[in-house]
């Protein structure tokens, strides 16, 4: 199962805060194990760099199963990396070679300013979802779970959608930083279902707008977030999404 | 939040524009073509084509504002979301893309159509005015030839002996006024090869250009699924070949002698 | 400093506006002592099982919908309780503030739930009941749990799935619209309502989108990436939180008039677990230290099938669904000689003869087999790897073998079934379980142990809350599979938001203490201090060194096994590597600014001295029950043997000071309803 110990180089992006110019640093990464992930790799560069007297790399993760999106970092220019369908934590080394030389950046985009090396800030997410990212109900006064029956096609490729895990790798691949992956995942997910129907055009109109406002860029159809993205969430969905907003953009028109 | 706020100040909404009239630019471009064909059925084909477009009156210039109109959205709509794509993304990666697994690079890559469109646009454009200004303006300083297209016309009492191979007859009723010699303008225009290379190239732009724009109109009006990819994108790269070819044709017959 | 005066002073003015209506009130009410004495009263209401709930509800005291508003609570965590809980506050129209480390809600680690949720719909119509639930989850826990509670959660849990559909949750359907089910470990019934295998993420995202729903309506004030690292009691009564901003480093403080944890469990106390890499027991036993009860601190889940270590560098552990033995055989190799060739690559289990294989779970437990409950295929498991059977180069595995199955359903059927599971493993371990057997070992899961609290889940700090696995509550001593998601969304929508109004009502909307007020103060000043000690220690160890090796002591001592001699020794080692981090400890950096290793130093130094506690009560615990499993008692054959007599009782810990042994408190568990028997899987 484990192969031979590989010795690496690393450039990474250190930026000490959002105001820092930021710069590449490199660091050698000896005696690295095939069957380690990209982040303990990272653990290990890193204890090493804090044994040197220097500050660890700052990245971002929790789960380190693939879930909770936290972990973003652009690898060899390739957001999480590039293996299909997987997060950076769940990247393991023996995709790499000895003597490669990797770089590591973080998240680029405008919407993600940097908080530090590789942590970028994507509160921008938050506030699309708070602008119309949900069912409007309230706990209690709903009906039971049974008296809503959904297609199971509908509700299957509303699991497609909703499988999203919010990490961003689809801004930091697309050229123009565009968000419309993340928000078409939503706005598919929840139009697909009936108990998102009353709310369809006003959540469609509302998600749109504040994705613009957040500088977002918009999407040339380039496919390059589906390709990176974890959960490989389909180009289909933002077709989708620009379905709702003509569907919306025509009925708030009317009204 | 009114329709017209919804269309024109938020981004899907420019996007719908761009592909609507992206759209009817395209059904502009074929007819033209269709149009640009008739030179090879012989010049009487052609000058009764473009008189009888001409004979439209109002209607032309409904049709040449309308394009007008489409055109200045499209580009406004396009400058301004390129602008916004350049914003988004201020600071480029400096790691070459190579992804773990390598036969997916031409995945994670956007395709050159894709990321030129603003320049294949604007390139477009600006041959778009030259053209103009050369067949419709017909201004005789960017023709390349020591003829002023303004006097290619149609009139057959006194019509020279020299001019007599452009002469067309015009069907009766419609002797006169309008009865531009396109034959002739295109013969002698593209006679310079310069013209018809900058035209081939230009062509070959708005070809490049479409290859990528047909296909993704369809996804930002939300007709394009997993199933219909294939054969969007089949349509995209068809129609612009042959697009390609039809123009093409025209000053390649010119130069190489097929138009007589 | 110019500047601090004139905000000061503005303050005192504002203050002074107020000054009247706030302090009279408070005066009448609370008597003026420091302390609220230490006392257990889990304060069960009377009457019959299925009646509690619904007199307690009704006796409850409502705050006014009008002075809903005037009222602020302050909810620490936003997983499936925490951020449920906010949202539904919010509805309510209280104020809320919620915080939490991770960058998002969003984030928090119910997230990685696979399984599902369960809940006594009876939709499959095959005899579930409230009652049914109720009693499957007290046997579950092997009696340790209290009835009443549970009781509850299982009434509850039908509202759950309700709220979780209409939030637009996409639940696993049958062709004909309604919802499907599936069965898991403990039960007979299908009760189980699932997401694919993300159940947790799904329901996680429902809640979420209810919380940010009373964000974007101003309701909810979100404190992303920050973490909470201690509590401020006022009198006695548990009035607000110090936090340090994690991006800045910015330490401040937050008053309330009442405040929630809902910040998950301490598996991480292990090193290595399931758990996120940033979940910790701070929050709890910085509430602990300040006079909170921590309960059954010993009573931790290891769950059977993660995927083994792969060597020193691991950083955590991956679980794999426990659906997996469904169709997958355990099995070692009988003779330690080859189980050792396998381990140097010498051997491929494809060549080990089926007689030189030992099922050892077919073979000890005839008529359940694979399927036996958590903690006996995790015991099984060491057994046989400490017997130096295991079959991983660290010698911790033993195989999950699927090619009997491959051979029977062929492997499309198995690839339907687990595909993802095994693309997953692929990934990991880069083998191909279709090909191969796969690995597995257990790891620490979930902890059943928390924060001791009454029937309305407050601890026994009046205004201090606790929710979802960060308390004691439902589980006893095991939890079993699809109730962690069920408790914590039980807690959060439905029995928090109204037992939280019997306190506030109460205290009235006058106790609220001004953040000038000097216990805030002073418990900000101890947090500065104490992050200031971490930075400059300046020695030569990584708080994850510290972290690795505490993990490997509780592990050893206090994991899937424990005895007196391991236990004793562990609270023998712990002071040490105590004194040890707090002598060497290098955390480089500053606090004013993004420092990861500071965070992590924080934290380990709570494991550290949670960790001795954990042992100290798995000592005292002289019987072996669910998840707690005391070499010294156990059956001829080897299973748990419970002390009914002496042990139903819960154990609830007083912190005594530093570096003093913390006392033990016991809330004796009564079963009016459950009557108590021996498990037996043979």
């Amino acid at each position: 199962m484990s192969g031979e110990a590989m010795n690496l180089t690393l450039r990474v992006w250190r930026q000490d805060d959002a105001e820092d110019a930021g710069r590449f640093e490199t660091y050698n990464a000896p005696d690295i194990s095939p069957d380690m992930s990209f982040l303990e790799m990272l653990d290990v560069v890193n204890e090493g760099i804090i044994a040197d007297g220097g500050e660890p790399i700052a990245f971002d993760s929790d789960c380190r199963e693939g879930i909770c999106g936290t972990c973003s970092m652009v690898i060899n220019g390739v957001a999480h990396g590039g293996q299909q369908g997987t997060t950076a934590c769940q990247l393991h080394m023996r995709h790499f070679r000895d003597g490669d030389t990797i770089t590591i950046e973080p998240w680029r985009a405008t919407a993600f300013p940097v908080h530090r090396d590789l942590i970028v800030d994507r509160t921008s997410f938050e506030r699309i979802q708070q602008a119309g990212g949900f069912i409007s109900v309230r706990t209690g006064s709903v009906p039971d779970a049974n008296a809503t029956p959904v297609p199971k096609e509908d509700s299957d490729l509303a699991m497609d959608a909703a499988q999203c895990i919010g990490c961003g790798a689809c801004v930091a691949a697309c050229k123009n930083a565009s968000a419309m992956l993340f928000v078409a995942a939503k706005v598919s997910h929840l139009s697909l279902m009936p108990q998102g129907q009353p709310e369809r055009e006003r959540r469609a109109l509302a998600m749109v707008q504040q994705m613009d406002e957040e500088g977002f860029g918009n999407c040339t159809v380039t496919g390059s977030c589906e390709a990176v993205c974890p959960k490989e969430i389909s180009l289909d969905f933002i077709a989708r999404m620009n379905r709702e907003y003509g569907r919306a953009i025509l009925k708030s028109g009317c009204n | 939040m009114s329709l017209a706020h919804n269309i024109f100040n938020t981004s899907l909404g420019r996007k719908y524009l761009m592909a609507l009239t992206g759209a009817g630019l395209f059904g502009f471009v074929v007819m033209h073509m269709l149009g640009n064909l008739t030179i090879f059925a012989g010049p009487a084909a052609i000058n009764e084509y473009a008189a009888n477009l001409h004979s439209l009156g109002p209607l032309l210039w409904v049709a040449r504002l309308g394009l007008l109109a489409m055109v200045a959205i499209h580009i406004w709509a396009a400058v301004k979301l390129s602008a916004e794509n350049k914003r988004a993304r201020q600071v480029r990666y400096e790691g070459a893309v190579q992804p773990v697994d390598e036969d997916r690079k031409s995945e994670i890559v956007s395709r050159y159509a894709s990321r030129t469109m603003i320049y294949s646009g604007l390139i477009i454009a600006a041959f778009a005015f030259y053209h103009l200004a050369h067949y419709t303006w017909k201004v005789p300083q960017i023709n390349g030839v020591d003829a002023d297209f303004e006097e290619f016309y149609v009139h057959e009492e006194d019509a020279g002996e020299e001019q007599v191979a452009f002469v067309t007859v015009l069907p009766e009723g419609k002797e006169g006024a309008n009865g531009a010699d396109v034959y002739r303008m295109v013969k002698t225009g593209f006679g310079v090869w310069w013209v018809s290379a900058f035209y081939v190239v230009a062509v070959g732009l708005l070809c490049v250009h479409l290859s990528h724009g047909l296909s993704a109109m369809f996804q930002s009006r939300g007709f394009k699924t997993k199933s219909t990819e294939k054969l969007i994108n089949r349509f995209a790269c068809t129609a612009s070949w042959l697009l390609f070819i039809g123009y093409v044709s025209v000053p390649l017959g010119v130069l190489f002698g097929f138009v007589k | 400093m110019a500047a601090k005066k004139k905000t000061t002073a503005a303050k005192a003015k504002a203050a002074k506006k107020t000054t009247t209506r706030k302090t009279a009130p408070r005066a009448a009410k609370k008597v003026s002592q420091k302390k609220v004495p230490f006392k257990l009263d889990s304060g069960i209401p009377a009457g019959a099982m299925d009646e509690k709930w619904d007199k307690h509800r009704f006796n409850l005291k409502l705050v006014n919908p009008a002075n809903k508003r005037k009222y602020e609570v302050i909810v620490v965590g936003s997983g499936l309780a925490g951020a449920s809980a906010a949202a539904t506050l919010a509805e309510l129209g209280y104020n809320v503030k919620c915080f939490c480390y991770q960058d998002s809600p969003r984030r928090a680690h119910s997230i990685a739930a696979q399984g599902g949720i369960n809940a006594a719909k009876n939709y499959q119509n095959d005899g579930d009941s409230v009652y049914r639930l109720f009693y499957d989850t007290v046997k579950g826990g092997d009696y340790r749990s209290r009835e009443a509670n549970v009781y509850r959660l299982a009434q509850v849990s039908v509202d759950i799935i309700d709220q979780c559909a209409a939030q637009g949750v996409p639940f696993a359907r049958e062709y004909g619209g309604l919802l499907a089910n599936r069965s898991f470990g403990g039960a007979q019934v299908s009760r189980t309502f699932y997401a694919r295998g993300q159940t947790g993420q799904q329901l996680l995202l429902g809640a979420y989108s209810s919380l940010n729903r009373q964000i974007g309506l101003g309701k909810v004030k979100m404190y992303p990436r920050t973490e909470m690292l201690d509590v401020v009691l006022v009198e006695g009564h548990a009035k607000g939180i110090v936090v340090r901003d994690m991006v800045t480093g910015k330490i401040s403080n937050h008053s309330a008039h009442a405040v929630v944890l809902a910040t998950g469990g301490y598996g991480n106390v292990f090193f290595l677990s399931t758990n996120a890499m940033g979940c910790n027991v701070t929050a709890a036993y910085r509430a602990y230290k300040r006079g909170a009860a921590f309960a059954n601190p010993c009573f931790t889940q290891i769950h059977p099938t993660c995927i083994p270590v792969s060597g020193e560098h691991q950083s955590k552990l991956t679980l794999m669904s426990e659906s997996l033995r469904n169709d997958g055989r355990v099995w070692v190799p009988k003779d330690k000689k080859i189980a050792a060739k396998i381990r140097s690559g010498e051997l491929n289990p494809k060549d080990i003869a089926d007689k030189d294989r030992d099922y050892f779970l077919e073979r000890k437990y005839p008529s359940f087999g694979n399927l036996v409950p958590r903690d006996v295929a995790s015991r099984n498991a060491k057994e046989v790897c400490d017997e130096g059977r295991g079959v991983v180069p660290s010698g911790l595995g033993v195989y999950l073998d699927f090619a009997d199955a491959i051979k029977r359903m062929g492997e499309n059927t198995v690839r339907e079934r687990y595909g993802n599971l095994f693309d997953m493993y692929e990934k990991i371990t880069g083998s191909n379980a279709y090909k191969n057997p796969m690995t597995i070992y257990p790891a620490v899961h979930y902890t059943m142990g928390g924060l001791w609290v009454d029937y309305n889940l407050m601890s026994n700090l009046p205004g201090l809350f606790a929710i979802g696995e960060a308390n004691f509550s439902d589980h006893g001593a095991n939890r079993l599979g699809a109730s962690a998601l069920m408790q914590g969304l039980a807690d959060g929508y439905f029995v928090l938001p109204y037992t939280i109004g019997q306190y506030l009502a109460n205290v009235g909307i006058d106790d609220r203490p001004n953040q000038d007020d000097p216990a805030f103060s002073a418990v900000q000043q101890e947090v500065e201090t104490r992050i200031n000690n971490l930075l400059s220690i300046n020695g030569d160890r990584t708080p994850t060194s510290f972290h690795r090796e505490l993990g490997k002591i509780i592990w050893d001592n206090c994991g899937m096994s424990r005895n007196k001699k391991g236990l004793e020794e562990a609270i023998q080692i712990i002071p040490k590597l105590r004194k040890e981090f707090w002598q060497n400890l290098s955390v480089p950096g500053e606090n004013a600014s993004l420092n990861q290793s500071l965070e992590h130093a924080g934290r380990v130094a709570d494991f550290l001295e949670f960790g001795e506690l954990m042992c100290r009560d798995a000592l005292q615990r002289e019987e072996s029950c669910g998840g707690h499993f005391r070499e010294e008692h156990q059956t001829p054959e080897g299973e748990a043997k419970r002390n009914d007599a002496k042990f139903s009782f819960v154990g609830a810990w007083e912190y005594q000071g530093e570096n003093k042994t913390p006392k033990l408190h016991k809330e004796t568990l009564a079963y009016e309803e459950v009557k108590m028997t021996q498990r037996s899987y043979k």
